[in-house]
């Protein structure tokens, strides 16, 4: 029996190592970014300061702060009714049949493609159209690289939802058709208060990755250390800007991007937190 | 509301053909036809096409987007094919097998949903008289008259299953379908059911699919047996299971085979 | 019937055909890129792939920029960025494949007590790390104090920590799927834990676990942030754990900043695109071959 003790004290060990990790990375993280802390204090989170002259050193999270709140919102905004429309193909009117199979194939694609891939293929193919259409003149900004993330986030919107919207019970859909309601009728009154809290937690985490994404945002985003002007301006989120400036960083600097990376941690981490919450206590 | 003198036949079936499937029939030449104010019961072991039979009638069998329908069923003379489905279906109620209010409604809601989901506004003391009267018919006022505007998940299946009778007769339909109301309630919960649906015949045409032959024997006035997609036979209950012509129907009569 | 019932069936009837339409065009907006960006990738990309694409390390900056001046295909390819992907993928996969595997099976085994919920909650917000913070941490565990410099092993490490949670939920999950019959019929004659693990559970979950791991693979191998911050990339095709070492993905961030190295991009896109998806599909045909598990 000692096979048997030594097994289960090897799993129990390799199941350490996740702790280890997440306590690791946690310790990491603040470890890294407390001289940041200590030389601008709290302020750093809201200062929008960014000059690396020696001399005159001085960060602030604030602008990219802004630049992942904002890119992140617009993509979640522009792709709701994509991934909303989608998923009541796939979950509702097509509902079992081949074509909802491809469809969903189809948009699982979309979820393998590489963020370099996608950022690059903004960079040749939309941006010379924001360019034409003059609403930008170099076509990087705020809202390429908005629109470039929506794309890359419906797969994970749509699936989820597709999901919670083909669990609703037939009764309910039944009920309301035998009454005289029309499709778009039971699928507003029924359907969808039925599936709400899922739909909604399906979005959350849609978020939690738009705010995570690095490489398409980087390349579209403009790479301005500063708080976007506009929808076209350019901008930089806390993920861009720790690609863009690591390498070469050392000393106050490297702090002040390791603690962007720790407010990009938490701040993920808290909204993946709610979206996993709202799953299991609603749906 | 048509002028004419109301006849006797509610509904009509003629040469009636369901197949889910090209070639594979779930109703095969079903003729028949339902009495005013009567209970007809169909009855038959499963997978003989009760069921859909029944969902033809407010052309519910249509949710199934490869369903083929030939011959025609006519309501007060009209095809249903040829009306609209919902007003067909303010005609025609439906109550289901299993209790299903809507859960995020109240007890009151519940009671006025077919108004509200098909986008008819009507004033308070509208929506008042129609749940009054209503939930009056289906023995429920007492019970919640003090929780009209609680979610209705806390009654028992019996209540929920009366609250759904009320919910289709709210719009005073002309027939009211009920595909094996009382499978899943208890026995004492079945008998009221059954005591509600005699007095409703008064005012509504029933038409009940059941797999309890001595729920049909008990209740309806006018009963048909199908067996494998065929109407096998129908006519007046009493006659019916006393002196059956075919015999299939007495085969299952006599629970040779269920 | 109610007097009241005004006739909107009309408009309702309208409405409805309406919104249909509008979910319709919905989806078919939504999958439009796809078509896009694999049709951009396959017209401007093949022209480059030959053998040599996969043979060659990349050219500098000046073969480029002749070849891209006299018109012809640039010489050189991608083998550098093959080789640093072979060995950091290869690295990570060992380090992250037995113990996600171990882990997966042990909170499976646990499930219910207090301690596996733990690990499993922490493995959901591990998954939900961005990448590029892994690099961060790779970077500080692995560049600052093991390698003193950018190195394979770095990188092996943040797309090790990537795929870990990935190989664990899907190893629970897999194995949450095993009829109860066989678990009960494995430990009915006395049969020692770890054989019941690695004679029964293993193999019947196979297909379930392979799935897992090309998934996790085909995860890891369009990343590129925290190998920026691990790998640095390298012009040499190297195996050289300890130091600098190039991956597909990194080449297509070198090209991309080279106005000279333009065409090379588009192969190196495409390649990267038509491999991760293959991986992609190869997993789900794994999966629905072996339908009960």
């Amino acid at each position: 029996m000692s096979g048997d003790r030594i097994t289960k004290a090897l799993l129990f060990i390799s199941s350490l190592t996740i702790l280890l990790l997440g306590a690791g990375i946690v310790i990491s993280l603040f470890g890294g970014a407390i001289p940041a802390f200590r030389e601008f204090g709290l302020k750093f989170i809201v200062s929008p300061a960014w000059n690396p002259t020696t001399g005159s050193e001085e960060y602030g999270a604030l602008s990219f702060i802004a630049g992942t709140v904002i890119t992140s919102i617009l993509a979640l905004i522009i792709c709701i009714p994509m991934a909303f429309s989608t998923s009541l193909f796939i979950a509702e009117y097509y509902n079992g049949t081949r074509t909802s199979s491809i469809l969903r194939s189809l948009v699982d694609l979309l979820a393998g493609i590489p963020s370099i891939v996608y950022g690059f293929w903004g960079f040749y193919a939309l941006r010379p159209l924001l360019v034409a259409t003059g609403l930008s003149d170099q076509g990087f900004g705020v809202f390429t690289a908005s629109l470039v993330l929506a794309i890359m986030i419906v797969p994970y919107a749509t699936s989820l939802s597709a999901e919670i919207i083909s669990m609703v019970p037939a009764e309910l859909k039944e009920a309301a058709y035998s009454l005289g309601a029309t499709r778009r009728e039971v699928i507003f009154s029924v359907v969808i208060p039925s599936a709400r809290s899922g739909i909604i937690a399906s979005f959350i985490l849609a978020l939690g990755r738009a705010l995570g994404e690095t490489m398409a945002v980087t390349m579209l985003i403009g790479n301005a250390n500063v708080i976007p002007k506009g929808l076209f301006a350019p901008g930089n989120t806390m993920a861009s800007v720790i690609a863009n400036q690591f390498g070469e960083a050392s000393g106050l600097k490297l702090s002040a991007l390791i603690a962007v990376g720790l407010l990009l941690f938490l701040i993920t981490a808290l909204v993946n937190a709610l979206g996993k919450l709202i799953i299991k206590r609603f749906a | 509301m048509n002028n004419t003198p109301q006849s006797e036949n509610v509904l009509e079936i003629r040469d009636l053909f369901i197949a889910y499937e090209p070639g594979r029939y779930a109703v095969k030449d079903v003729s028949a036809h339902v009495r005013r104010n009567s209970i007809t019961a169909i009855m038959g072991p499963s997978g003989c096409g009760k069921s859909t039979l029944l969902r033809a009638m407010n052309r519910m069998h249509e949710l199934y987007p490869n369903i083929e329908t030939k011959g025609d069923i006519l309501l007060d003379g009209q095809s249903i094919f040829s009306m609209s489905v919902i007003e067909l279906r303010r005609k025609v109620g439906m109550v289901f097998q299993r209790p299903n209010p809507f859960p995020n409604m109240t007890i009151y809601e519940n009671v006025v949903a077919g108004f509200s989901l098909n986008d008819i506004r009507l004033k308070k003391s509208q929506r008042d008289d129609i749940v009054e009267n209503a939930l009056r018919n289906v023995a429920l006022s007492d019970e919640v008259k003090e929780s009209l505007y609680r979610k209705g998940t806390f009654l028992s299946g019996g209540q929920q299953q009366r609250l759904c009778v009320a919910r289709a007769i709210a719009f005073n339909p002309e027939v009211l379908l009920l595909d094996e109301p009382t499978s899943a309630l208890d026995p004492i919960a079945t008998s009221k059911i059954e005591d509600l649906l005699g007095e409703l015949k008064k005012k509504y045409t029933l038409v009940l699919v059941t797999h309890n032959m001595s729920q049909a024997a008990r209740i309806s006035d006018d009963s048909m047996f199908m067996y494998l997609g065929e109407l096998v036979e129908s006519g007046h209950t009493n006659t019916l299971f006393t002196t059956p012509k075919d015999p299939r129907t007495e085969a299952y009569l006599t629970g040779k085979f269920g | 019937m109610h007097p009241e019932l005004t006739d909107n069936i009309g408009r309702r009837t309208r409405t409805n055909g309406r919104f249909r339409y509008l979910v319709i065009a919905g989806s078919v907006i939504t999958v439009i890129p796809i078509f896009l960006i694999v049709g951009n990738l396959a017209v401007k990309g093949y022209r480059q792939i030959n053998l040599a694409f996969f043979t060659k390390p990349a050219p500098d900056t000046f073969q480029a920029m002749m070849a891209a001046a006299s018109g012809e295909i640039i010489p050189g390819g991608i083998a550098n960025g093959l080789t640093g992907s072979l060995l950091m993928v290869l690295l990570a996969s060992f380090i992250a494949i037995p113990l996600g595997l171990m882990t997966g099976i042990f909170v499976y085994e646990n499930g219910t007590r207090r301690y596996a919920r733990f690990i499993r909650s922490l493995t959901e917000i591990l998954q939900g790390v961005p990448s590029i913070i892994l690099g961060i941490i790779a970077y500080l565990w692995v560049v600052k104090n093991i390698t003193r410099g950018y190195s394979a092993l770095a990188g092996s490490v943040s797309l090790a920590i990537m795929m870990l949670p990935l190989i664990i939920r899907s190893t629970e999950e897999t194995m949450r799927m095993i009829p109860i019959a066989i678990r009960e019929a494995a430990f009915a004659p006395g049969t020692p834990y770890y054989k019941m693990i690695y004679k029964i559970l293993i193999p019947v979950s196979f297909s379930g676990l392979a799935t897992g791991v090309l998934l996790a693979l085909s995860r890891i191998l369009g990343e590129t942030a925290p190998l920026m911050l691990t790998a640095l990339g390298s012009p040499a095709v190297s195996f050289d754990v300890t130091r600098p070492v190039s991956a597909v993905p990194l080449l297509i961030w070198d090209f991309y900043n080279d106005p000279n190295m333009v065409s090379l991009v588009w192969s190196a896109s495409l390649f990267l695109m038509v491999f991760v998806l293959s991986m992609n599909l190869l997993a789900r045909s794994v999966a629905s071959k072996h339908k009960y598990i």
